[in-house]
C-alpha cells in the first residue's frame, strides 16, 4: 500500500509539473494489455506511466499474446504494446484486414531471432560462428544426442513460430535433426539443463530476451536474409531451394483498437511516438529477470531518466 | 517426426497387447445353452486382431501403393468443417439476434451479472476501494486485512469440525502469507468463491433433471463429454467474443470446465439412494420438490460431496489458463516463474495454489458433514450463539484500524516473507548434473521398447479398418446405436483430415491411461486399506490434481528433454489422481455387512478383498477410469507445450492463429476419441456387471 502512496504522489506531482498539458479528450480507462514476458512487461507500464502524466486513465489487463486481438477487435482492450514481427505477423494481419485493429508503428525494438549456441561449444566445433561448420558431420556429431545421433540436434521453436528451420536443414545441406520445442518455457529449460551440464545444445533463441544476457553465447551466422532468398528458390548457395540464407529480423509493433486515435487522439499519438532501443531494453529485462529487481522499479528509474524524451511525446 | 513415416516393418510386441486393450472384454456370459456362439465370437475377435497385426505389418508396403486412399484419408474425402464454424461464429457475435435483442447484448449482460459479485469480492479481499486508476489509485477504504482472513478461515474450520480444521485451514492461509504469495491468492480466491458456487448450483440443477428424466440425461451424456474433453484453448476466442475481455471470461470457462463431474455425481448419487428412502417420502407424502430437497438430496450428501471437491479442484486447476486470459493471481505468478526459469518461484505460487485448494475442500467437507449431523442449535443469548462471526468482525475491524497505524496489520510485511526458490532450482540442478544420464537410459529403453511401437503401430493402422473394428465392437457391447456412434465419430476423426494426429493422440493418452491405470488402482485399493495411508495418498493426489502441470512440466522437460516422454509423464501424473481416488472411494463405501458376512463366512482379507470389494465397488472404479481418461485427455493442450504432434498441438496452433473454427474442429476430435473410449467402456461395465449379477447402479 505504501508503494501505491508513493505511485500516487509521484504522479501527483508530475500532474503539477506536467499542468500545461491537454485534459484528455476521455475519462474513460484506456486498456493495456499485459502478457506473460518481462520485455513487455516494461514497455507497457512505461507506456501506461507515460499515459498516465498525460492526464489519461489507464488500466493494464492481464491477456493472451494472440487471443488479445479478439478484445481488441470489439473494443474491449484497446493497445497492446508488442507485437513481433517475427511470431505474431499472422495474427495481426488477420485482425487489421478487418479494420477493427491499427497497427501503430514500431516501438523500436528489433527482434532477432537464430540459431544460437553456448560459447563453450565453441571449442567442440571449431569454425562457429561461421554458418559452414555446422556442415562437418563431426561437428554435427558433437550436437548429436542418442535419438539423432549422428545427426546433430537442432531445438527449434514451436511450430506455430514458423521460422522455417526444417527447410533451412535441407537447403543448405545441414546435417542436422530439427525437433520442435512446444514453447518458450520448454525451450528456455532445455538451455538451462543443458547449461548446468556444459552439455551440447544448439537451439533458437530470440531478442530481446533475458537468455542470451544470461547464457554466454553467439549467433550462427547465416547467408543475410533477403526477401528474395524466401521467396526465389534460385537465389543463394542452394540453386534449387528456398531458405537458404538467416532468418529475418523484424520491428516489434504496437497495435491498437481502430477505435483509439478518435476517442484519446492525444493518447494515440503518445503511442504511436513511443520509441525504445534494444540496449536500453536488455538492460531492464537483465535488471528484473537476472537481478530480482521488481518491474516498477525499473519503469520508475526510466521514467526519471529520460523525462525529456516522453515528455515530447506527450507534448501537443 | 522421423518416426511419422511409419518405416518400422516388423511388428513390435507391444503392439500385440495393444491389440488385446481395443478388442474389449468378450461378450457377457449367457446362459449356458449360448456357450457356442460365444466361443465364436472369441475367435472373431482373435482373427481380427491378428488381421489387425498382418495390416500394421503390411503398411509400409500398402499404404504407398493404389490403397493408399485406405491407410489415410483422402483429401477430397475432407469438407470444410473449419471455415464453415468460423462463418458461424462471425455470424453470432456480430449479427445473429434473438428477438430484439444481439446474441452479444445478453452475453455481455451475463457477464455483467456475474462481473459485479466478482469486483465485490476483489476488492474485499485484496484491492480495498480506490479512487482513480492504475499507478495514481489512492485507496480510500482498505480491503479485509490478512489477520482477519486467518481468523476467519480458522473461525470456519472450528464451527464446521473444531480447533483442529481450524488451525489446519488457518495454517494454508498462513502458509500464503508467509511465503510472500498473499496478493495473487486472495486474486485467485475472489475468483474461487465466484466460481465454484456457480459451478455447483448449475450441477446440482442439471444432475438432478438428468435423474428426473432419462431423455434429458441421455442429450446431457455427450454435452458433458463435450465440456470436459474439448480443450479450453479451442473455445476461448468464441468465449472472449461473446464475453468480452477479462476475469469474467476467465471465469466462464473455468465454469465450464469444472462443472461436468458435479453433474455426473449427483446423478449417480440420486439413483443410488436406496428405494425404501425414496419411497418412504412418498408415504409419508412429500410433494416431489419435498422428496428432493428434504429426503433425496440429504440422503446423496456424501457422494455429492465428491464433486463438490471436483468442482473445487478443477477450478483451481483452471487458474493458469485462466490467468492467461485475465484472470491474474496465482496462475500468472506460475507463467511468469517459470518463463523466466525460476523454478523455485514456480514451485511456491504453484504450492500456494495447492494449499489454497486443500484449505477449501476440507472446509467445504467438513461443513456438509456438519449439516448433515444436524447438532442442536446453540443455546444462549444472541452473542454466544453468533460468537465466531462477531470475533472475525471484530478481528476485521481492530486490524483494519490499527493497520493505519501499523502497516504490518493490514498487509503481511515483505521482510518477514520466507522463500524456498533457491532450495528448489539447486535441488532440480543437483538432479539434472547427477542423474542426467541415468535418466538419459531409462527413456530411452521406455521410447523403444514400448513408446515408438505403440505409435507405429497405431499409425500403420488403415483408418477403414480402424473404423471397421470401433463400429463392430460398439455393435457387439451395446447395441446398434452404439455401433452407428461409434461409425460416425470415427468418420469424423476421418473426415477432418487430422487423422495422423487423432492416432498420435491416442497412443499418447492411451500409454498414459494404462500407466496410470496401474500406478492408480494398487494406491487406491491401499488407501482403502488403512486410514493412514488413506490420508497420505489423498494429500498426494490432491497436489497432482491442483499443482499446475506447467510446474512439474519445466523440471521435467530440464531432466528428459522435449518430446513424448515428456508429455506421456505429465499426462499421468495428472490423470492419476481420479483413478486412485475414485477406487479408494468405491472400495470403501461397500456396505459394511456385506463385509461382516464375509467375515463371518471365513474370508481371508484378500478373498474379501478380490471377492467382495472390489466386485461391488466395479461401478466407482469405473467411473474413475473414465475420468482419468477425460483428464488425460484434457491435458493435451499441455503436451502441445512440449512438442508433441498431436490434436492439442492442432488446437494450440489455431489458438495462435485466432482460427476459431480449426480449433474447435480439433477440439471436437479430441472429444471424439473421449466419447468413444467412454461409451465402450459403459457398455463393457453394463455387460460385467450383468455377468457379475449386480443390479445397475446398485451396492
Amino acid at each position: 500500500m505504501r508503494k501505491a502512496l508513493a505511485a500516487a504522489v509521484v504522479a501527483a506531482a508530475g500532474m503539477v509539473s506536467g499542468g500545461a498539458l491537454a485534459a484528455p479528450e476521455s475519462e474513460d480507462p484506456i486498456r493495456l494489455t499485459l502478457h506473460d514476458w518481462t520485455g513487455q512487461l516494461i514497455t507497457t507500464n512505461i507506456m501506461a506511466a507515460v499515459l498516465e502524466e498525460a492526464g489519461y486513465n489507464v488500466e493494464l489487463v492481464q491477456a493472451d499474446y494472440l487471443a488479445q486481438f479478439a478484445g481488441l477487435k470489439t473494443g474491449d482492450l484497446h493497445v497492446a504494446m508488442e507485437m513481433w514481427e517475427t511470431t505474431g505477423r499472422e495474427a495481426m494481419d488477420e485482425a487489421t484486414a478487418t479494420g477493427l485493429v491499427v497497427n501503430l508503428g514500431s516501438t523500436g525494438l528489433e527482434a532477432i531471432e537464430e540459431w544460437w549456441y553456448p560459447l563453450y561449444m565453441k571449442e567442440r566445433c571449431p569454425g562457429l560462428p561461421n554458418w559452414e561448420a555446422l556442415k562437418d558431420p563431426a561437428c554435427a556429431e558433437a550436437f548429436a544426442t542418442v535419438e539423432t545421433a549422428p545427426k546433430g540436434r537442432y531445438l527449434g521453436g514451436a511450430v506455430t513460430w514458423g521460422g522455417f528451420d526444417d527447410e533451412r536443414v535441407v537447403a543448405l545441406g545441414l546435417p542436422f535433426e530439427v525437433i520442435h520445442a512446444g514453447t518458450d518455457a520448454a525451450l528456455f529449460a532445455e538451455l538451462e539443463s543443458a547449461y548446468q551440464r556444459q552439455a551440447p545444445i544448439i537451439m533458437w533463441v530470440y531478442a530481446p530476451h533475458w537468455a542470451p544476457l544470461k547464457y554466454e553465447g553467439e549467433w550462427v551466422e547465416f547467408p543475410p536474409y533477403t526477401p528474395e532468398c524466401y521467396n526465389d528458390p534460385a537465389w543463394g548457395i542452394n540453386p534449387d531451394m528456398a531458405y537458404d540464407c538467416g532468418k529475418p529480423r523484424g520491428p516489434i509493433w504496437k497495435v491498437a483498437w481502430a477505435g483509439l486515435a478518435e476517442k484519446w487522439p492525444g493518447a494515440a499519438r503518445a503511442i504511436e511516438a513511443f520509441h525504445v532501443t534494444n540496449d536500453e531494453m536488455g538492460a531492464m529485462i537483465a535488471a528484473v529477470d537476472l537481478d530480482g529487481r521488481s518491474v516498477e522499479d525499473v519503469v520508475d528509474e526510466w521514467m526519471a531518466a529520460n523525462e525529456a524524451r516522453w515528455s515530447a511525446w506527450i507534448a501537443e | 517426426m522421423a518416426d511419422a513415416g511409419g518405416t518400422g516393418a516388423e511388428r513390435p510386441a507391444a503392439g500385440g497387447a495393444d491389440v488385446a486393450a481395443r478388442a474389449p472384454t468378450p461378450a457377457p456370459a449367457p446362459p449356458a445353452g449360448r456357450m457356442a456362439g460365444r466361443r465364436l465370437w472369441l475367435v472373431l475377435w482373435g482373427g481380427l486382431a491378428v488381421a489387425t497385426l498382418v495390416l500394421a505389418a503390411l503398411a509400409p508396403r500398402l499404404s504407398a501403393g493404389p490403397l493408399a486412399d485406405l491407410w489415410v484419408p483422402p483429401a477430397w474425402l475432407r469438407p470444410d468443417v473449419a471455415g464453415a464454424i468460423s462463418r458461424f461464429m462471425a455470424w453470432l457475435t456480430t449479427e445473429a439476434r434473438i428477438g430484439p435483442l444481439a446474441v452479444t447484448e445478453i452475453t455481455r449482460a451475463l457477464a455483467a451479472a456475474i462481473e459485479a459479485p466478482y469486483e465485490l469480492a476483489r476488492n474485499l479481499l485484496v484491492d480495498g476501494w480506490t479512487e482513480g486508476r492504475g499507478r495514481r489509485a489512492q485507496q480510500v477504504f482498505p480491503p479485509l486485512s490478512w489477520i482477519a482472513i486467518v481468523a476467519a478461515a480458522v473461525a470456519l474450520g472450528v464451527h464446521a469440525r473444531g480447533w483442529r480444521l481450524g488451525l489446519f485451514a488457518g495454517g494454508c492461509l498462513l502458509y500464503l502469507a508467509v511465503f510472500g504469495q498473499w496478493q495473487s491468492a486472495m486474486v485467485t480466491l475472489a475468483s474461487v468463491v465466484i466460481a465454484v458456487p456457480i459451478g455447483v448450483a448449475g450441477g446440482l440443477v442439471l444432475g438432478t433433471l438428468a435423474w428426473a428424466s432419462r431423455p434429458f440425461d441421455r442429450a446431457l451424456a455427450p454435452v458433458l463429454d463435450l465440456m470436459q474433453t474439448v480443450p479450453t484453448f479451442a473455445y476461448l476466442v468464441p468465449i472472449l467474443f461473446l464475453f468480452g475481455f477479462g476475469p469474467v471470461a476467465a471465469l466462464i470457462a473455468t465454469i465450464i470446465y469444472a462443472m461436468p463431474p458435479m453433474v455426473r455425481v449427483t446423478t449417480l448419487a440420486l439413483r443410488q439412494v436406496p428405494a425404501e428412502i425414496a419411497e418412504y417420502a412418498v408415504m409419508a407424502g412429500c410433494t416431489p420438490w419435498q422428496r428432493l430437497r428434504r429426503v433425496m438430496l440429504p440422503a446423496a450428501l456424501p457422494d455429492l460431496m465428491v464433486g463438490v471437491n471436483q468442482v473445487i479442484m478443477l477450478t483451481l486447476n483452471m487458474v493458469i489458463i485462466a490467468s492467461m486470459i485475465g484472470a491474474g493471481g496465482l496462475g500468472f505468478d506460475v507463467l511468469n516463474a517459470l518463463r523466466r526459469l525460476d523454478i523455485g518461484g514456480g514451485i511456491e505460487a504453484g504450492l500456494a495454489i495447492v494449499a489454497l485448494a486443500v484449505a477449501l475442500d476440507r472446509l467445504s467437507q467438513a461443513l456438509a458433514e456438519r449439516a448433515r449431523s444436524a447438532r442442536p442449535a446453540v443455546a444462549g443469548p444472541w452473542l454466544r450463539r453468533h460468537r465466531w462471526p462477531v470475533t472475525v468482525a471484530a478481528v476485521a475491524v481492530a486490524t483494519g484500524l490499527l493497520g493505519l497505524a501499523f502497516p504490518a496489520m493490514q498487509s503481511y510485511p515483505d521482510s518477514l516473507t520466507v522463500t524456498t526458490r533457491a532450495f528448489w532450482g539447486d535441488l532440480v540442478r543437483w538432479v539434472n548434473v547427477t542423474y542426467f544420464d541415468s535418466f538419459e537410459a531409462a527413456k530411452g529403453a521406455a521410447l523403444t521398447h514400448v513408446l515408438l511401437p505403440v505409435k507405429r503401430f497405431l499409425l500403420a493402422l488403415p483408418w477403414v479398418w480402424v473404423l471397421a473394428l470401433v463400429t463392430l465392437a460398439g455393435w457387439r457391447l451395446g447395441g446398434r446405436r452404439l455401433g452407428l456412434l461409434g461409425f460416425l465419430l470415427v468418420l469424423y476423426l476421418a473426415l477432418t483430415g487430422l487423422w495422423e494426429q487423432a492416432m498420435t493422440t491416442l497412443y499418447l493418452c492411451g500409454v498414459s491411461v494404462v500407466l496410470a491405470g496401474l500406478i492408480g488402482l494398487p494406491l487406491g485399493i491401499l488407501a482403502a486399506s488403512s486410514a493412514v495411508a488413506g490420508r497420505i495418498l489423498g494429500a498426494v493426489t490432491d497436489t497432482l490434481q491442483t499443482l499446475p502441470s506447467f510446474v512439474y512440466l519445466i523440471p521435467v522437460v530440464m531432466l528428459f528433454r522435449v518430446g513424448d516422454f515428456t508429455a506421456m509423464i505429465a499426462v499421468t501424473l495428472y490423470a492419476l489422481a481420479p483413478a486412485v481416488r475414485y477406487t479408494a472411494h468405491g472400495l470403501r463405501s461397500v456396505a459394511p455387512e456385506l463385509v461382516e458376512a464375509g467375515t463371518m463366512a471365513g474370508c481371508s482379507r484378500w478373498q474379501i478383498l478380490l471377492r467382495i470389494r472390489l466386485p461391488l465397488a466395479v461401478p466407482e472404479i469405473l467411473l474413475g477410469l473414465n475420468q482419468t481418461i477425460m483428464l488425460a485427455l484434457s491435458m493435451l493442450v499441455i503436451t502441445a507445450l512440449v512438442g508433441t504432434r498431436d490434436l492439442g498441438q492442432e488446437v494450440y496452433i489455431a489458438l495462435t492463429r485466432a482460427d476459431v473454427g480449426a480449433g474447435l474442429v480439433a477440439g471436437l476430435a479430441v472429444a471424439a476419441i473421449a466419447i468413444v473410449a467412454d461409451r465402450l467402456i459403459a457398455a463393457g461395465a453394463r455387460a460385467q456387471r450383468a455377468r457379475l449379477g449386480l443390479a445397475e447402479g446398485g451396492r
